[in-house]
C-alpha cells in the first residue's frame, strides 16, 4: 500500500498521445480477491503495472509467536483458504522435523491423498473462475459442481468445508469415519469423465484458444529470477515440483509425473493444471489402494494428547494430557525451512524455535506472493484485455500473498 | 571462519575459497546448510552463490531476538533447481543500527521480500529501488513484527484496566 501509487500528472500531460492512468481494484471481480493494479494505458497498451497488495493482511506471523505450537494450525488454514491441508502439512512436517518424530505410515499416506484432494480442489476453482473471466460460465458451474462434493468430503472427515485443521503435529486429528474411502473412490470413479467434459467445452472453443493462446509469455530465466513457482513455471518447460525434487511424506513411494509443457502461454498453464488433476487423481488412485493400516498418530506422549481411555485410567497419560493441555508441547531449539508443493507452487515455513511451547518465528514464503511479484513483467507493454488472462492465469489468492 | 564440520561441503568450501573473510560460522543441523555471512558482504555472498547456479532466492525475512544484541537476524533461503540445493544465509544486524545492503542488485525477486521485511521489522535495506510499506497501510507506524511490539498494537489494550 503505497502513496506513490497515486496517478503522476506528468505522464498525463505529455505527449499527443494520450495516457490514462486506471486504477483496477481492489474490488474487481477479475483480481480474484482484495488486489489492486494500477496501470498506465496509451490506447489499449499497458506501459506500466503496479501491484499494490497489503489489503488482507492479517498479522498471521505475529500471531503465532503467542500461540503455542498445536494453536497455531488453526491459523495455517486461513493462510491459503483454497490449499488449507497444504499449510497444515507444510506447518507440521516443520515442527515435526524439529521434534524429530517418526509419522506412521497410515498417517503419511492419508496426507499424500487429503493434499491431492486440495489439488484438485483449488485447480477447481481455478478452471472455473479463469473461464468466468475469460467469458465462458458454463465451465464455472461444472467446476463448482466437483468441488462440492470435494468439500463434503472434507467436511466429512473434519467437521469443516474450509478451515479443516485436520493434519495435527504428530499425525493427523482423527481417523476418518467409516465410509469415507469408499467415497472417495466414487467419486474418483466419476472425476475423469468430468476432466473430459471441461476439455471438450474448453480445447475446441474458438474464443478460448484465441484469448490464451501465445498470450503471457516470459522466458523462464526471467520466472527464476523473480520467484514465480509452481503450474506457472512448469508450464515454462521447468520440471520444477517439491513433490518430486524433496520428497516428503513418502510422496516418493508414489508413481506419477510432473506435467510440462514449452509454450509458456496461458494456454499452456491450463493444460498444465487439467494434466496434474489427472496426475492427482492416479495418486489418489494409489493410496486408497496401497493404505497401510495401523494409527494415524505417532507414539511420542510428549507430543500427542492420549487416548481418552488411558487418560482415565493411567496416571501418566493423565500427567501428559495435563501438560500438553495446559501448556503445550515444547520444541527444541533450532530452526528448519519445510518446502512443500502447494497448487500454487513453492510453499515454504522457516519456523525458529528457541526451546520453549511458542515459535519464535513463523514465516510462510508463499507462491502467491512470489507469482504476483512477477506480474508486471507480464503484462508491461502488452494489451489491457490480455492482462486479465494473464492476472487469471497466475492463479493467486490474496489470503496467502497478504498473509 | 568455517567449522570443521563444514568444510567438506562444497557450497561452503567454494564461498570460502572465493574469499576467506565472507563466512563467520554455520552448521548443518537437520541437514539444512546454514551459513553466517559478515553483513557488509552479503552481496558477494549472494553472487558467488548465484555463480554456483543457485538460481533463484525463495525468500528473504527477519528473525528478532530482542532483547539480545545483535537483534536481527536477515535470512536469505537460496535454491539451485539444477542441483536441487537449499542453502541458508543469515546476517546478524544490530538493533542501532539496522541496515543491510539490498539484495536487489543480484537477485531481481528481493524486490518484495525486502519490502515486507522493513515493513514489518524496520530492518533498512540500502540501494533498494522503492522501499515502502507493502503489508501495513502507509499512515502506520512502528514494525509489528518486532518483538517487543505487542500483538493487540499500542492503540488499544485488552488488559483489565
Amino acid at each position: 500500500m503505497s502513496e506513490t501509487l497515486t496517478p503522476n500528472a506528468e505522464t498525463e500531460k505529455s505527449g499527443h498521445s494520450r495516457r490514462m492512468t486506471l486504477n483496477m481494484g481492489p474490488q474487481h471481480p477479475s483480481t480474484h480477491g482484495v488486489l489492486r493494479v494500477v496501470l498506465e494505458l496509451e490506447g489499449e497498451t499497458v506501459l506500466k503495472c503496479t501491484p499494490d497488495i497489503g489489503f488482507l493482511h492479517t498479522g498471521i506471523e505475529k500471531q503465532f509467536e503467542s500461540l503455542n505450537w498445536q494453536q497455531g494450525i488453526t491459523l495455517t488454514d486461513r493462510v491459503d483458504y483454497l490449499a488449507n491441508l497444504s499449510n497444515n502439512l507444510a506447518y507440521s512436517l516443520a515442527v515435526e522435523k524439529l521434534l524429530q518424530v517418526e509419522i506412521p505410515p497410515k498417517a503419511q499416506w492419508l496426507r499424500v491423498l487429503l493434499c491431492e484432494l486440495t489439488r484438485i480442489n483449488s485447480h477447481l476453482v481455478w478452471l472455473g473462475t479463469h473461464c468466468l473471466d475469460m467469458g465462458a460460465m458454463t465451465v464455472f458451474f461444472l467446476c463448482f459442481r466437483e468441488r462440492e462434493d470435494i468439500l463434503r468430503l472434507f467436511e466429512m472427515f473434519a467437521g469443516q468445508r474450509l478451515m479443516t485443521s485436520y493434519i495435527r503435529v504428530g499425525g493427523l486429528a482423527l481417523d476418518p469415519p467409516r465410509g469415507w474411502e469408499k467415497r472417495v473412490r466414487s467419486f474418483m470413479e466419476t472425476l475423469p469423465s468430468r476432466v473430459d467434459e471441461y476439455e471438450t467445452l474448453l480445447n475446441t472453443n474458438p474464443i478460448w484458444v484465441k484469448r490464451t493462446k501465445g498470450v503471457g509469455l516470459l522466458p523462464v530465466e526471467e520466472m527464476l529470477e523473480m520467484g514465480m513457482t509452481g503450474p506457472c513455471i512448469r508450464a515454462a518447460g521447468l520440471p520444477m515440483d517439491a513433490r518430486k525434487m524433496m520428497p516428503y511424506s513418502s510422496y516418493e513411494k508414489f508413481d506419477f509425473n510432473v506435467p510440462t509443457s514449452t509454450d509458456n502461454d496461458v494456454y499452456s498453464r491450463y493444460a498444465v493444471r487439467i494434466a496434474e488433476i489427472r496426475e492427482s487423481i492416479k495418486i489418489i488412485n494409489q493410496a486408497l489402494e496401497g493404505m497401510p493400516e495401523g494409527p494415524v498418530q505417532t507414539s511420542a506422549p510428549k507430543v500427542v494428547l492420549p487416548e481418552r481411555e488411558k487418560m482415565k485410567t493411567q496416571m501418566e497419560s493423565l500427567i501428559y494430557h495435563f501438560k500438553i493441555v495446559t501448556e503445550g508441547i515444547t520444541v527444541p531449539a533450532g530452526e528448519v525451512f519445510q518446502v512443500v508443493e502447494s497448487p500454487r507452487g513453492e510453499l515454504g515455513y522457516y519456523i525458529v524455535s528457541d526451546g520453549t511451547s511458542k515459535p519464535l518465528r513463523v514465516h510462510m514464503r508463499t507462491p502467491s506472493f512470489g507469482n504476483l511479484q512477477a506480474l508486471p513483467n507480464l503484462i508491461e507493454d502488452r494489451m489491457i484485455a490480455d492482462s486479465i488472462a494473464i492476472m487469471g492465469s497466475l492463479d493467486f489468492v490474496l489470503g496467502d500473498c497478504d498473509r | 571462519m568455517l567449522p570443521e564440520i563444514l568444510k567438506e561441503n562444497a557450497v561452503a568450501a567454494a564461498m570460502e575459497q572465493a574469499d576467506p573473510g565472507m563466512l563467520t560460522g554455520g552448521n548443518n543441523d537437520l541437514n539444512e546448510l546454514t551459513l553466517e555471512v559478515v553483513p557488509e558482504k552479503i552481496l558477494d555472498a549472494l553472487r558467488a552463490l548465484k555463480a554456483q547456479k543457485f538460481e533463484r532466492l525463495s525468500t528473504v525475512t527477519c528473525v528478532d531476538r530482542y532483547p539480545m544484541e545483535p537483534r536481527y537476524e536477515v535470512v536469505y533461503h537460496l535454491q539451485s533447481v539444477s542441483r536441487n540445493l537449499f542453502v541458508r544465509l543469515k546476517c546478524r544486524v544490530s538493533g542501532e543500527k539496522a541496515e543491510i545492503v539490498s539484495a536487489t542488485a543480484v537477485y531481481a525477486s528481493a524486490n518484495w521480500y525486502e519490502r515486507e521485511a522493513w515493513d514489518l521489522f524496520g530492518v533498512v535495506f540500502t540501494g533498494h529501488p522503492n522501499l515502502t510499506r507493502i503489508m501495513m497501510p502507509d499512515f502506520w507506524e512502528g514494525h509489528p513484527l518486532r518483538r517487543d511490539y505487542p500483538v493487540h498494537g499500542f492503540k488499544y489494550s485488552y488488559q483489565n484496566e
